[in-house]
């Protein structure tokens, strides 16, 4: 499995809760944190699990997640 | 959150066509997705200095602020006629309308119909979510019988309003129109196979076939009195019985 990570911008995010929903590796969860909108948002719990598959950010309605994947050893 | 750019690589970045503008959407609204999709669909096909963008009335109406295009926010559900004028005068354009059940389905119905029937060759977008959600969730024409808004409180009675509009159907028996589809956005599969629709609708624009429709099933959890996660699922479950998935005429 490739590994990956995403970064959420925490002002975009509304704490809708699709990219919890939609990650087959259970990698993101709600924050004990609010932005300045009021919205809970959501961080990596497990970044270790992240595969950079980017369900996360094709689900995101506000397009608030950018996803970044291991290059692989042919493309360094 | 610092990303190491030796060793990774950027897979998913917001789209070059959309402006830093935050959407005006609900937490969790498909519209964002359809926006993002379009977008998308703009800077891969590389039309952005030459697209234009008749946006609705409804929950979409600022939407010529969130794209680095042009656009022009069109009288309520005439969306389509003033499209044509633009496509007409300067058929070098791309011009695509964005509109939703309430503005192309009931005030828009003639202007949409007249415009599919002609064969503009242009795109439409339909956001078919079965409420009017700007509003304040009253009933639209595409309301499943059933379904509770807050002008028919106890869910709608097909006795006294009717049935919900297949519109995608209607338009589908005409002979003009060379691409017509309907997608959901309810899960991973549907995204994608909703991004080709409308890469696929946005191509027979720019190769001049005609006329393309790509109705797209969305939610409102905010009228729907839903999570987003729980809409999805009444899509999956409930909305696509009344509306069935799939490409209804694809003369490409």
């Amino acid at each position: 499995m490739p590994k990956g990570t995403v970064a959420i911008d925490q002002e975009r995010c509304k704490g809708c809760g699709l990219c919890i929903a939609f990650c087959p590796e259970d990698v993101l969860a709600y924050s004990a944190e609010y932005n300045r909108s009021g919205y809970n948002v959501v961080y990596m719990k497990e970044p270790e699990r992240c595969i950079g598959c980017a369900f996360c950010a094709q689900t995101c309605p506000d397009i608030a997640i950018e996803v970044y994947r291991e290059r692989k050893p042919r493309q360094r | 959150m610092s990303v190491n750019a030796d060793k990774m690589v950027r897979v998913f970045e917001r789209p070059r066509s959309l402006t830093d503008a935050q959407f005006s959407y609900c937490p969790g609204c498909h519209h964002g997705l359809v926006t993002r999709i379009v977008a998308q669909t703009i800077d891969e096909l590389g039309i952005q200095d030459r697209t234009v963008i008749v946006a609705p009335v409804g929950c979409a109406v600022t939407m010529y602020e969130w794209f680095r295009c042009d656009g022009i926010q069109a009288a309520h559900g005439r969306a389509c006629a003033v499209a044509t004028g633009i496509k007409r005068v300067n058929p070098n354009l791309i011009v695509f309308t964005y509109q939703g059940d309430g503005d192309l389905a009931a005030i828009g119905t003639a202007e949409s119909i007249h415009a599919a029937n002609r064969g503009e060759n242009i795109t439409v977008v339909f956001i078919n979510n079965q409420i009017y959600g700007m509003t304040g969730g009253q009933m639209a024409p595409t309301t499943l019988v059933g379904q509770r808004t807050t002008s028919c409180p106890d869910g709608r009675n097909a006795q006294l309003a009717g049935y919900p509009i297949r519109f995608a159907e209607m338009i589908a028996q005409l002979d003009a129109p060379v691409y017509v589809t309907r997608q959901a956005l309810y899960d991973q599969k549907r995204i994608m196979a909703a991004s080709r629709a409308i890469k696929k609708a946005f191509q027979c624009q720019v190769e001049g076939k005609g006329y393309s429709l790509v109705e797209v099933l969305t939610n409102c959890p905010t009228n729907w009195r839903m999570s987003p996660a729980q809409s999805n699922s009444h899509l999956m479950d409930e909305v696509v019985r009344a509306f069935p998935l799939g490409d209804l005429v694809d003369r490409d």
